[in-house]
């Protein structure tokens, strides 16, 4: 056995050393594993960057009230007397000024975006006084809160970022009106980032919805407290609502980018996995064909096909690893914090968001990379443990 | 021929490189047709943009609606031919997965607005006479295997019933046809008069118009012209060029285009790497044989061209097969399972694949084939 184990160390160290000989085509092989890597890596960042943002909004303790059948805020719609109710409901926690529910007014305002300077259809959103206290989160980051009942608006820092005209002292046209803003507001990257805040009552005449709102925020006295919540909400002949945990709200919420993007994605990086692994076939059967006679000698010496498919492979491995190494660097370097925004289906909304190249995904980009390299060695490998010394050794 | 008969024996010297390297290229053209397909998806709508149309929205946000009267006050302005109106239903077959774009409209106005979709003259007349009939694009009756006759529910998401209930039925009557091939078919249109009539609110409100005008080159005053009639009013318009309207949509996505075009040049960086690589090893394992053939007479350009014809029967080998891979994949569907309104691999970016791959065999051979021209016959015969 440790006889098996020194031939496998003697024979790989002999490939090594012999590598640099080989440096043109192992640097491609190892380069086109880099580019395969950094494209999947990169693609599957954006999926990761939307998911990562739907993640952070939810809290822990929160729920969100939609009319029953609205699979987002969009769709939905609730009455004034409907959002009282549902403040009256127990489970939800409580301060000196009531009951942490804020009924919120859900809308969108085209903007131009910085990029392009063509219309997005930016999130704006009708708050009450308890917006702030049901997401932890919140924190003014510039300028002030806007004055209630006033027409002045406070920007989440995604959307100042990613949309033109939207920085303090400027204002936004609603109508024949100017509504300044007055502040930039983030919720540790929460989604709520995209959107442009302004009071409720504000908004409902702007867009004339009355005294009506499309959700309900609550913040529970306890994560247990939401089944009570829901049992008394759902059983209420007076409404017709669905209550969610934020978590699953906002799951759904980015259900169907994340499918498509990681769907696409992996089909890529599967196309282009192919293609390398046909290019790493053919640098390791070119470097096992060049050192056919060298093989033929240390199996007439007495090593076994065993180590020698083991050398073989392993030198595929490293330049795999190699190339894994370098590929998820490249995409960590080009694509990890890029801001970008895209537009959610599911809100017919903007969303902004930062590519998330997180430890799980350069892993995945270097497993990925060693399959390639494993296949990309193994048959080459095989080949030359199979070839008859005899013959081999007189070969040129 | 005996050119061609040399290239041929040059790639059948190491088969499995051969194969290998022709495999990789196929993977590229693959990748190439199949993301060029994608890309299309997203620019169909704007290629196939009227020019002569613009899009009337609520200056606002998309979302807001619009009086239907603006349509009599449109068609008085100046240089306005036809304005017709349109409003988003947004509802939910059976699960939100299956989205595709609903909308109410006029049954006359649409015909008359958008030639580009083609109804067989039963068709229209079946859709006149049944108020709850729909015309839905092939594509879509493809998708969900619908057929003439079908009544199809629709549960409402923005629009309630009067009757408070919020599941519509539609009869489906009437099928349309794209005049192109990048015609959007995943549309479903039912009638306003039987939405206006079922809604519970909005009564009298549309959600945008269409505007038809009579002389492309003015668009721009025309659309100043509509936006001015409104201002000031308790609804302000945004009227667009069809084609800037779809393009600003696109963009709200992402820059697909640039997404793509990268993705794109990592792959083709990639492949040509291990394309210029075969290339070299085919040149310096065949020093000798190079030599010897310059020796018998070769001329230096003639061994310069067997090098590149070597490449250019790779690439053309691996690219072809790629790009046919790409059409019979593309032509199973979009991967989206439907979402995207269309995907076709254009002729347009077949031609752009072919000169990829001279252009990819010219990188890759170019510099093998070089130092096989300078090959000095008695200094390579020593090696």
């Amino acid at each position: 056995m440790f006889n098996w184990v020194a031939q496998i160390f003697a024979v790989t160290l002999f490939s090594m050393r012999s590598l640099p000989q080989r440096k043109g085509s192992s640097a491609a092989a190892m380069l086109g594993i880099a580019g395969v890597v950094a494209v999947m890596v990169g693609v599957l960042s954006i999926a990761q960057g939307v998911q990562k943002t739907m993640e952070s909004s939810a809290g822990d303790k929160n729920a969100i009230v939609l009319r029953s059948g609205a699979e987002s805020e969009m769709m939905s719609g609730l009455g004034g007397d409907d959002t009282r109710i549902i403040a009256e409901a127990p489970g939800i926690a409580r301060d000196e000024s009531g009951a942490l529910a804020s009924p919120e007014l859900f809308v969108i305002i085209n903007l131009p975006m910085r990029t392009t300077g063509t219309d997005a259809n930016v999130p704006m959103r009708g708050v009450t006084t308890q917006a702030t206290k049901v997401r932890d989160s919140f924190e003014l980051i510039e300028g002030r809160m806007f004055e209630w009942g006033l027409n002045e608006v406070i920007v989440g820092s995604g959307a100042q970022q990613q949309f033109a005209g939207l920085d303090i002292g400027s204002s936004i046209e609603v109508g024949q009106e100017a509504w300044p803003i007055v502040g930039i507001f983030g919720t540790d990257g929460g989604l709520a980032e995209s959107e442009i805040w302004v009071d409720a009552a504000v908004l409902q005449p702007a867009y004339r919805r009355g005294n009506s709102f499309q959700s309900v925020y609550v913040k529970l006295s306890s994560r247990d407290a939401f089944d009570e919540f829901k049992d008394t909400l759902t059983s209420d002949p007076r409404l017709n609502v669905k209550p969610m945990r934020e978590a699953e709200y906002y799951d759904s919420q980015s259900t169907i980018v994340y499918n498509m993007i990681t769907g696409l994605g992996t089909l890529i990086a599967v196309i282009m996995g192919l293609g390398a692994i046909f290019g790493a076939l053919n640098t390791m059967y070119t470097a096992v064909s060049g050192r056919t006679r060298e093989i033929a000698t240390l199996r007439a010496l007495g090593f076994r096909a065993g180590p020698v498919v083991i050398s073989v492979v392993s030198e595929s491995l490293i330049l795999a690893f190699a190339g894994g190494l370098i590929g998820a660097g490249l995409a960590w370097l080009a694509f990890d914090g890029y801001r970008a925004a895209t537009l959610n289906w599911a809100s017919f909304s903007a969303i902004t968001f930062a590519f998330d190249v997180n430890a799980g995904l350069l892993i995945q980009g270097i497993i990925f990379a060693m399959v390639i390299g494993l296949i990309g060695g193994l048959f080459p490998a095989i080949r030359a443990a199979r070839q008859p010394v005899a013959l081999a050794l007189r070969e040129l | 021929m005996k050119y061609l008969y040399l290239i041929f024996s040059g790639l059948k010297r190491k088969k499995m490189r051969t194969g290998l390297t022709i495999l990789s290229i196929m993977v590229a053209f693959i990748l190439f047709g199949y993301l060029t397909a994608i890309r299309q998806a997203f620019d169909a709508g704007v290629e196939v943009a009227g020019a002569d149309r613009l899009v009337v929205r609520h200056k606002v946000s998309i979302i807001q609606l619009l009086p239907q009267s603006y349509e009599a006050k449109m068609e008085r302005i100046d240089g306005v031919d036809n304005a017709v109106h349109s409003t988003w239903f947004g509802g939910i077959y059976q699960e939100p997965k299956n989205f595709f774009a609903q909308m109410a409209i006029v049954p006359e106005e649409l015909f008359d607005m958008y030639p580009e979709l083609v109804i067989s003259d039963e068709h229209k007349a079946a859709w006149l006479e049944n108020r709850s009939g729909v015309l839905v694009g092939r594509g879509l009756i493809e998708r969900f295997g619908w057929k003439l006759g079908d009544r199809i529910p629709i549960n409402a998401t923005i629009w309630g019933k009067k009757d408070g209930g919020r599941t519509w039925e539609f009869d489906l009557v009437a099928i349309y046809d794209g005049a192109e091939k990048g015609t959007d078919t995943s549309q479903f249109f039912f009638r306003y008069d039987f939405f206006d009539e079922t809604r519970a609110g909005g009564t009298g409100q549309v959600g945008w118009y269409t505007v038809r005008i009579a002389d492309p080159d003015k668009a721009t005053e025309v659309a100043a012209a509509i936006d001015a009639e409104f201002a000031n009013s308790a609804f302000e318009t945004k009227a667009e060029p069809e084609g800037a309207f779809i393009q600003g949509f696109a963009n709200q996505i992402g820059n697909i285009g640039f997404i793509i075009m990268s993705i794109m040049s990592a792959v083709f960086f990639t492949i040509l790497l291990v394309a210029g690589n075969t290339m070299a090893y085919t040149v310096r394992e065949r020093t000798s044989e190079l030599a010897v053939l310059k020796a018998i007479g070769f001329t230096d350009q003639a061994v310069l061209g067997l090098v590149l014809g070597e490449s250019l029967a790779l690439t053309f080998v691996g690219g072809v097969i790629g790009l046919g891979l790409a059409w019979l994949l593309v032509s199973t569907g979009d991967p989206t399972g439907g979402s995207f309104p269309v995907f076709y691999l254009p002729t347009r970016d077949l031609f752009m694949g072919a000169l990829l791959i001279l252009a990819m065999a010219f990188i890759a051979g170019i510099i093998p084939a070089l130092q096989a021209q300078k090959l000095q016959i008695a200094d390579a015969l020593r090696r």
